[in-house]
């Protein structure tokens, strides 16, 4: 174990003090983002996005369901948002599943019921939760959606809550009298809530378009969009480092040292490992200190950091194990960056990509880490990621497998 | 006693082709050996076979009685290797390159700090030792080179080709080091097409070209077979055509052995005294001005040339 510690920590201190590789693997991700945030004008974003369309399920037959979708239905929304009222929650789901939704909105049945009780109705012991599935395709679609949706909440707890004051106000005031309250209540409290809802929408458009930017700040899918593509180039600079040990001679000399092949090999994967994860960890760290960027759930960043590098790693990995010289390595981990960085949506949002090409993009780790980035950035928490995580660690292991066979069947005068 | 190099039969092949070819040597504990010969002769893949860097074809040899191709990792454990290039970590400082292999060969705390500083000192370069290895000369990377291969204190040291490319003062020092290395009980294994590092340096010499051993002993065994013969050196101008020469002095009398190198004719004669006039005449009769005349007493290159026909140098 020692010397495989010791290769990656100095293939670490190595990378580090590369001053050509240091420009691509931190300024260059920085610069980028930072550009394509003005290129597109990062808080301008929400004009650009017109007719999102979303899927409502309404099974609620009380008022504030149907507040909800009149919500997604004003006129004063119309260019924004583009509503389906389906019959189900499972066509809701399906329109998301099959990409023609960028989030589906299900209001379950006794929705109104929970939150304002029909007249002489015990209050509910829980308040019903309208259901968002959002899809990770489109991630700024869908966070303006869960943004009218968490806005459209905020209103019904204003309601319920401005109802509560008002009846304990015509108590205080002798103007309803506490054995009436039972009665007259639900009725004061419903009209509040119907009131706070059905507010004008142009005060919700307004209140979206201001928290929009903080919440869609695009530059927080293109700063992870940036990092991963960079991170390509680190895991293929990781692979030149070996074939270089070849070149510069070293690779010989740790060969008769009193190791093993295997312990050279994953040593050396550790230190291009380590290097990714730093490189990773050092871009979310200073995108958040220097652009504000929110990430989400530290722990969902971090673990989704570990595998995706790690499936990038596999990458790395595959085009070392065929390649013959630290030139091909350097030109074929330049195409493979720029090639997974256009498929995986580093660039480009995959909303706007044809389905073929969503599919393909999963092959890149890019795609899967954006996805993961994505749920993280909505609020999602390391529990969410099972989807992202899963497909990198497969991609990842499936890819150091092939590797490592083609390793394998080098004889050692190809290895050195 | 059992020797501390033992090569039996030892074969290496490459896609079939053999560059060696059946080889068999001893080296006793505390001696400096030389694997002498031209570019191409085969040392290189013998330290390279012998180091467990690549299995042999055929045969075996054995480091300290293990096998190197058997038991390489105790073999490893034995031997420090100065490969012939240049093998450091050029963006890492020579105390940083040694602390890295110093520990991968286990060494660690004061011992390996202790040996380090040591191995600055030995190698000349304790002042520049925190200076990335980018900004050395050549010299000053060989001579790291030379520090990282002993830095374990290794029983058996293989030194291929160290003295490459450098500078005299850097060649002296090396050789120096290697004299000193060797006082200390070191076992040595030297290879060089330098004729004279072979002679300064080594108890005995091992002729290779081919990939064969076409000759080994001590210096007095193997000059002792070219017999009381020395060697004209004939130096002529880079337009004269010095085939043309070794082939008309090829049929004088008193010449054993006429050979063409780059400008010069190697002549290997009985008696150089008594050749030498009818030499320079034939080389005005052909038209080839002579520059210059060495005489050279019998040594490792007349050996070579006596049982190769070639100059240790020539490709």
């Amino acid at each position: 174990m020692k010397p495989i510690l010791l290769i990656g920590w100095k293939d670490l201190q190595v990378t580090f003090r590369d001053r050509a590789a240091l420009l691509f693997m931190l300024l260059a991700p920085f610069l980028l983002t930072l550009g394509l945030a003005l290129v597109s004008g990062q808080f301008s974003e929400a004009g650009r996005i017109e007719q999102i369309p979303v899927a409502i399920a309404n099974q609620d037959d009380g008022q504030l369901g149907q507040a909800l979708v009149k919500l997604f239905q004003d006129s004063t929304l119309a260019d924004l948002v583009s509503p389906t009222v389906v019959a189900d929650p499972e066509a809701a789901r399906r329109l998301v599943d099959q990409d023609q939704a960028a989030a589906a909105v299900i209001v379950p049945a006794g929705f109104t019921a929970s939150i304002v009780p029909d007249d002489g109705a015990a209050p509910p012991a829980e308040t019903v939760a309208i259901t968002l599935v959002t899809n990770p395709a489109r991630p700024i679609g869908a966070g303006i959606v869960r943004a009218i949706v968490e806005e459209y909440l905020s209103r019904v707890e204003t309601g319920r809550v401005g109802g509560e004051v008002i009846v304990r106000q015509l108590v205080e005031t002798g103007r309803l009298m506490p054995q009436h309250i039972r009665a007259a209540a639900p009725a004061i409290g419903s009209r509040a809530v119907v009131a706070a809802v059905a507010e004008p929408a142009l005060r919700l458009r307004a209140a979206t378009a201001a928290s929009g930017p903080a919440d869609f700040n695009p530059m927080a899918v293109m700063a992870p969009g940036m990092a991963l593509l960079f991170l390509m180039f680190t895991v293929a600079n990781g692979g030149r480092s070996l074939l270089a040990e070849r070149a510069q001679g070293t690779l010989p000399r740790l060969l008769v040292a009193p190791v093993t092949a295997g312990q050279v090999l994953v040593g050396k994967l550790l230190g291009t490992y380590l290097a990714g994860v730093a490189q990773m960890l050092i871009l979310v760290v200073g995108s958040a200190l220097l652009f504000g960027l929110r990430w989400g759930d530290p722990l969902g960043v971090l673990v989704l950091i570990l595998a995706a590098v790690f499936a990038a790693l596999g990458w790395g990995m595959l085009l070392t194990a065929l390649a013959r010289t630290p030139g091909q390595v350097t030109v074929g981990g330049a195409a493979l960056m720029l090639i997974f960085g256009l498929l995986g949506g580093s660039f480009v949002q995959f909303g706007l990509m044809p389905g073929w090409w969503q599919a393909l993009s999963h092959l890149t780790p890019n795609a899967w880490g954006l996805d993961g980035f994505t749920v993280l950035s909505l609020g999602g928490t390391l529990a969410d990621l099972g989807r992202p995580l899963l497909g990198l660690v497969v991609m990842g292991l499936a890819l150091g497998a092939v590797s490592l066979l083609l390793f394998s069947r080098r004889s050692p005068e190809k290895q050195l | 006693m059992t020797p501390m190099i033992a090569v039996h039969q030892l074969v290496k092949r490459y896609n079939g082709v053999a560059a060696v070819k059946g080889i068999s040597f001893d080296v006793k504990e505390g001696e400096i050996f030389s694997l002498l010969g031209p570019n191409g002769a085969g040392k290189t893949t013998t330290i390279s076979v012998l180091s467990t860097l690549l299995p042999p074809s055929e045969g075996d040899a054995a480091i300290a009685g293990y096998s190197v191709a058997r038991q390489p990792m105790a073999v490893r454990r034995l031997i420090g290797v100065v490969p012939q290039e240049l093998a450091l970590y050029e963006d890492l400082s020579a105390r940083e390159n040694l602390l890295f292999w110093g520990r991968m060969y286990g060494l660690s705390g004061r011992d390996l700090h202790r040996r380090v500083e040591e191995v600055l000192a030995l190698v000349g370069l304790a002042e520049r030792s925190r200076d990335r290895v980018k900004t050395y000369s050549g010299g000053m990377k060989r001579r790291l080179n030379i520090g990282v291969g002993l830095l374990h204190r290794p029983r058996v040291l293989f030194l291929d080709e160290p003295t490459v490319g450098i500078d005299p003062q850097s060649r002296r020092a090396i050789l120096d080091s290697v004299k000193a290395l060797n006082a200390e009980g070191m076992t040595i294994l030297y290879t060089t097409h330098y004729m004279e590092e072979a002679q300064e340096l080594s108890h005995r010499v091992g002729i290779m070209d081919h990939g064969e051993l076409i000759a080994l002993g001590t210096q007095a065994e193997l000059t002792r077979q070219v017999g009381q013969c020395e060697t004209l050196l004939l130096h002529i101008g880079e337009a004269e055509d010095p085939q043309a020469l070794a082939q008309a002095l090829q049929s004088l009398p008193g010449v054993q052995q006429a050979t063409a190198t780059d400008h010069q004719v190697a002549v290997i004669t009985a008696d150089a005294a008594q050749v030498l006039a009818p030499v320079v005449a034939r080389a005005e009769q052909r038209g080839i001005k002579i520059h210059s005349v060495d005489i050279q007493e019998p040594n490792l290159e007349a050996v070579f040339l006596h049982l190769t026909g070639r100059g240790l140098r020539d490709r």
